[in-house]
């Protein structure tokens, strides 16, 4: 449980983190609520020479209405997203899966950034904002640039964040009132999803994204186009896996995955239709 | 200070708050690795990442290069620091084999975690970054992990030994020869059933920590260990090392769990030991809690035949049994014993003739070793006549309950000769049964399960039931040394009344968790009527506790617990004698009461224990011949074991699509006789079942096929939550033990024994209406999902 031997600054402000990952390169990462990087290394799995802390970034920690969608700061904490009254009002499912991160400790310290840039397909939020159709912002030595959920996704813990940006923000469309549903199955309740499934809908239009089901979060596309257009719900949840290409681990392998997956997605929809 | 005024207390049977809990929960307690030892060396233990391989080289420079490394150890090195071989205390045959086992290996290691080298350093930092640098060259050798595989010999571990089977041992009881055989031929129902018993990792909250200093007090070595045993160890360890055992002194500090995992000789004892005498300073090693999955020893390990022989009404005529028991890759303290704590126990709580044939095989494989584990062996055996017992119900088409009802052994027939000669004291497993039958409304449950289990339901309910009875305290000696065992069954307390009438209660069994000192303090209080704040309880280092045999087998308290009230006696014996000379008169007409004697018949010629104890420390008027102070110590060697039986009972729902399991309800009837506090007795009923659950639905240590540990961290070993696990209701019944004056029976493992065949009955009763006839532990989603494919695939649905 001790880590091989770091170097560690602390950043003040998202330009210093920037200016400092830039000068230390790939052997540096950015510590935030430090619940996945630090286990890592302290098994040693992760040995990064250099930690610049951002987690005292002040002007990173808001979650702001911002017309069609809400605002998150990067290092808004788990336990901030699962209790905000404006997330309750307009993206009720993206605090609701907050509220599923972990168990209560991790939810203090974790932060929706970390989450999200360290891109754990097994993680709750990633494919929770990928359902809800983010953008997520990042920012580099040359500005900031604006990536979809979509697009951001590109392999095992691999985003496209370059190694000298930092994710800052995260912008969630209103949901309008849209049902919902998140549907965790796990064996444990503060583990990772064996499978999850965060889903919304509307009149003929749904959104669905997979936890855990492939080397990323998968969006549902399938099921998707065919609620579009008018499938039934169980018809349409046969088609979870269309997008998936789940492992076998322990828990569960890739053909029980793929059952649990529609199993979930049919219940996720249906709680979202009520 | 004032000198404790003597009162009545009427303290047994309170729920008095575990005095143990507020230095515990402010974090106040000191456990090992708390201690502030000034200039110690840390030890790090560099470990095979292969289960079976000859090591070819081993290279330590590099990391002797590492600022802060004192010294690297080789088992070369080590060869002549050991006087002996680790100990095993329990070679249950005579020709049972046990390969030689050293704390490091030399040239061979046998599982992934076996010890490779020994690092000390001025800091945990260095003597972790020289584990990385040290560069061993090893030659790998195809692994065991199979047991079954392993009883084949096809690859033998220990080659000396020239076969894989550390032993056989037989239990034939049979009224005439032949007449097991007979029984099967003439039953009319027969069950035959396979179960496996997957191995567990006992994962005590606090992992293992170890301090040895020398000399700090005199004599040759300290050890501090977290440590269930201090007594045990403390022999064991001066024999290893050889050094004269009344120079050894070994301290328990708080020890947060141990479950049977801390009832064990440890290599890394022995090495702290070791290199603190060569280095003459203080070594300490705390362990991590990968290292505590692969190198503390892990429980169960059992592939279990039995098999049933009925006669037409279900009574059953004849009981034969299986064992293939996991050895692991060496013999640890108890490991060769553990299947035979439960050879007794496949008849379970029935009335069966003497038909009864087990036989038990264990051998080694390429994995960590096994030992004893909460329950040890009696869980297993629990879990085999159960599931037979519900297997014998299918078969017959009626109800199980109704088929235990028919077995049981009637309260009438106590004391009870067991078909093996044992003498089961006291039990009533009928009322245990129907109080958790009551309890869990079982009529309601069924009318519930008649309505909800109907076609294409997906959420199915089930009802699980089973009854137990454990053969606990481990002892009589005379019992385990027709075992083999190496040991006696024993316990040693001391009673002393200070001048002020203060209480010091000294035992020799060595608390964990089990809140002993308060328990113990309330014997004493009750016996000689001071407030139980005004006793005391050491109890955890061999410095002030000199005997005992600690603490494993729900022993403390049916063996250590009467030793103090015991001691008691003996003390209030003195004191009469002392109250008599004072009072003038007789003592034996003199009565104690409340702690005061009092002249029969003139109640105001009195004297409290109070002033007792005063005038025996001044011993200004004393009874000629009467020695001074007021103390006595006691050894018990109790006549039987300990028979604490019970039924628990579950009502579990099933998600049919998920293969989820839900317990909505858990029942617990546990009778452990006369209870010293039901706050505590609860506390441990709740511990048990949750491991017992957690056996059934979630703990499995999972090798893959070349021997490693695929969960070997808390996020893959699936240690169940309080979120996890239902709200339990506990019940008793109370049938006092015949043979303890306190009239009590442990309870310590009761509610594992209990729990893993009621959750998978109850799992089986919910899918029995899609053809649902076994299920393997741990029944996790995936495995009952399966479970129910194959079954439904079979057509029955």
């Amino acid at each position: 449980m001790i880590p091989a031997a770091f170097d560690y600054k602390r950043a003040s402000s998202a330009a210093e983190a920037i200016s400092l990952i830039s000068q230390y390169g790939s052997d540096a990462k950015f510590l935030a609520g430090g619940h996945s990087l630090l286990p890592l290394m302290k098994l040693r799995l992760a040995q990064p020479a250099m930690l610049i802390d951002i987690g005292r970034v002040k002007d990173l920690s808001y979650i702001k209405d911002a017309g069609n969608h809400i605002a998150i700061g990067a290092l808004t904490r788990h336990m901030d997203v699962e209790t905000s009254k404006v997330l309750h009002e307009h993206a009720p499912l993206l605090s609701h899966a907050a509220g599923h991160v972990g168990d209560s400790q991790v939810r203090h310290r974790g932060t929706i950034g970390g989450s999200i840039a360290h891109a754990d397909p097994a993680s709750d939020l990633p494919a929770t904002t990928l359902a809800l159709g983010a953008t997520y912002v990042v920012q580099g030595p040359k500005g900031q640039r604006e990536i979809a959920a979509t697009k951001f996704y590109k392999g095992f813990l691999e985003s496209d964040l370059a190694a000298d940006e930092m994710l800052i923000e995260i912008r969630v469309p209103k949901m309008q009132g849209a049902g919902w549903s998140f549907q965790k199955f796990n064996r444990r309740a503060q583990d990772w999803a064996i499978v999850g499934v965060a889903a919304w809908r509307r009149k003929g239009e749904a959104g669905v994204a997979l936890v855990n089901m492939g080397s990323t979060p998968i969006l549902a596309t399938s099921v998707a186009s065919a609620i579009a257009k008018g499938a039934s719900i169980s018809d349409a949840a046969a088609l979870a896996s269309n997008e998936a290409d789940p492992q076998s681990d322990l828990n569960a392998s890739t053909d029980y995955r793929k059952h649990l997956a529609s199993v979930l997605v049919r219940r996720a929809l249906e709680a979202a239709s009520k | 200070m004032t000198i404790t005024e003597n009162k009545p207390t009427k303290i047994i049977g309170t729920r008095l708050l575990r005095r143990e809990d507020p230095p515990l929960l402010t974090g106040e307690a000191k456990f090992t690795n708390d201690l502030n030892i000034p200039g110690a060396l840390h030890l790090s233990v560099l470990r095979s990442p292969f289960a079976h391989a000859k090591i070819k080289s081993i290279d330590v420079s590099a990391a002797l290069k590492i600022i802060g490394v004192v010294a690297i150890y080789t088992g070369k090195d080590l060869q002549s620091a050991w006087a002996a071989p680790m100990p095993c205390a329990w070679p249950v045959t005579t020709d049972m084999k046990n390969p030689p086992h050293y704390p490091l290996a030399s040239d061979k290691v046998n599982y992934v975690g076996d010890g490779v080298a020994a690092i000390l350093a001025t800091n945990e930092t260095a003597s972790r970054d020289a584990l990385d640098a040290i560069d061993v060259e090893y030659e790998p050798l195809k692994a065991v992990v199979d047991l079954e595989d392993a009883l084949s010999d096809k690859n033998i571990i220990h080659k000396d030994l020239g076969t894989n089977k550390s032993y056989t041992w037989p239990l034939l009881v049979e009224e005439t020869p032949g007449c097991v055989e007979e029984a099967f031929k003439k039953a009319r129902y027969k069950v035959k059933e396979r179960y496996v018993q997957q191995r567990l990792i006992p994962m005590a909250m606090e992992p293992r920590a170890i301090a040895a200093v020398p000399q700090p007090f005199g004599g040759d070595i300290t050890l501090y260990s977290s440590t269930q045993i201090p007594h045990i160890l403390k022999v064991m360890s001066a024999l290893t090392l050889g050094i004269p055992e009344q120079q050894v002194r070994v301290v328990a500090p708080s020890v947060g769990g141990g479950f049977g995992s801390k009832l064990d000789v440890y290599a890394e004892e022995l090495l702290c030991m070791a290199l603190a005498r060569k280095h003459n300073t203080p070594v300490r090693w705390v362990e991590e809690r990968s290292e505590n999955s692969h190198a503390t020893i892990q429980g169960r390990g059992q592939i279990q035949h039995i098999e049933l022989a009925a006669d037409e009404k279900g009574k059953i005529t004849a009981v034969r049994v299986r064992i293939i028991g996991d050895m692991g890759a060496y013999l640890q303290l108890v490991t060769p014993g553990v299947p035979l704590l439960g050879a007794f126990l496949y008849a379970g709580v029935y009335d069966i003739p003497k038909a009864y044939d087990f036989s038990c095989t264990s051998v080694f494989t390429n994995l960590t070793p096994t030992d004893a584990y909460r329950g040890a062996g009696r869980p297993e055996a629990t879990y085999a006549i159960e599931m037979a017992i519900e297997a014998l119900a299918r078969e017959m088409k009626i109800d199980s309950f109704e088929l235990r009802k028919r077995n049981y052994i009637k309260k009438e027939q106590f004391p009870y000769t067991a078909f093996s000669g044992l003498t089961y004291d006291s039990g009533d497993h009928l009322l245990a049964a129907e109080k958790a039958v009551k309890m869990t409304d079982l009529a309601g449950v069924r009318a519930q399960q008649k309505k909800q289990n109907v076609p294409g339901a997906t959420k199915l309910l089930g009802v699980g039931m089973s009854s137990y009875f454990e053969m606990c305290g481990l002892a009589p000696s005379r019992v385990l040394a027709s075992l083999n065992y190496s040991a006696g069954g024993w316990e040693a307390a001391t009673v002393r009344v200070l001048p002020t009438n203060k209480v010091q209660v000294i035992t020799g069994t060595s608390p964990h968790g089990q809140g002993h000192e308060t328990s113990w303090a309330m014997i004493a209080s009750e016996k000689l009527g001071v407030a139980p704040e005004d006793v005391d309880v050491l109890h955890s280092d061999t410095a002030i506790s000199a005997l005992g045999l600690d603490t494993y087998g729900s022993r403390s308290l049916p063996v250590g617990g009467v030793a103090i009230a015991l001691a008691c006696d003996k003390v209030i014996e003195k004191a009469k004698l002392i109250a008599a000379h004072q009072l003038e008169c007789a003592a034996e007409d003199l009565q104690f009461a409340g702690g005061t004697f009092s002249v029969k018949g003139s109640p105001d010629r009195a004297l409290p224990l109070a002033a007792i104890a005063f005038g025996a420390f001044t011993a200004h008027n004393l009874p000629d011949g009467c020695e001074p102070n007021l103390e006595a110590q006691v050894s018990y060697d109790p006549p039987n074991f300990s028979w604490p039986f019970g039924t628990h009972m579950c009502v579990v729902e099933v998600d049919t699509e998920t293969g989820a399991v839900k317990i909505l309800k858990y029942i617990a009837v546990d009778d452990c006789g006369n209870q010293i506090n039901p706050l505590i007795v609860e506390g441990q009923v709740h511990g048990g079942v949750v491991q017992g659950i957690a056996q059934a639905l979630f703990e499995e240590a999972v090798y893959d096929s070349d021997g490693n540990l695929k969960t070997a961290t808390l996020m893959e070993y699936l240690v169940p939550a309080a979120s996890d696990l239902p709200s339990i209701t506990t019940g008793h019944t109370v049938t006092p033990s015949p043979t303890n004056q306190l009239g009590v029976k442990g309870i310590g493992e009761a509610g594992t024994i209990g729990a893993a065949p009621t959750v998978i009955t109850a799992i089986i009763d919910a899918l029995s209406s899609l053809g649902v006839t076994s299920m393997a532990m741990p029944a996790s989603p995936q495995t009952v999902w399966r479970t129910i494919q194959e079954a439904t695939r079979g057509g029955k649905k």
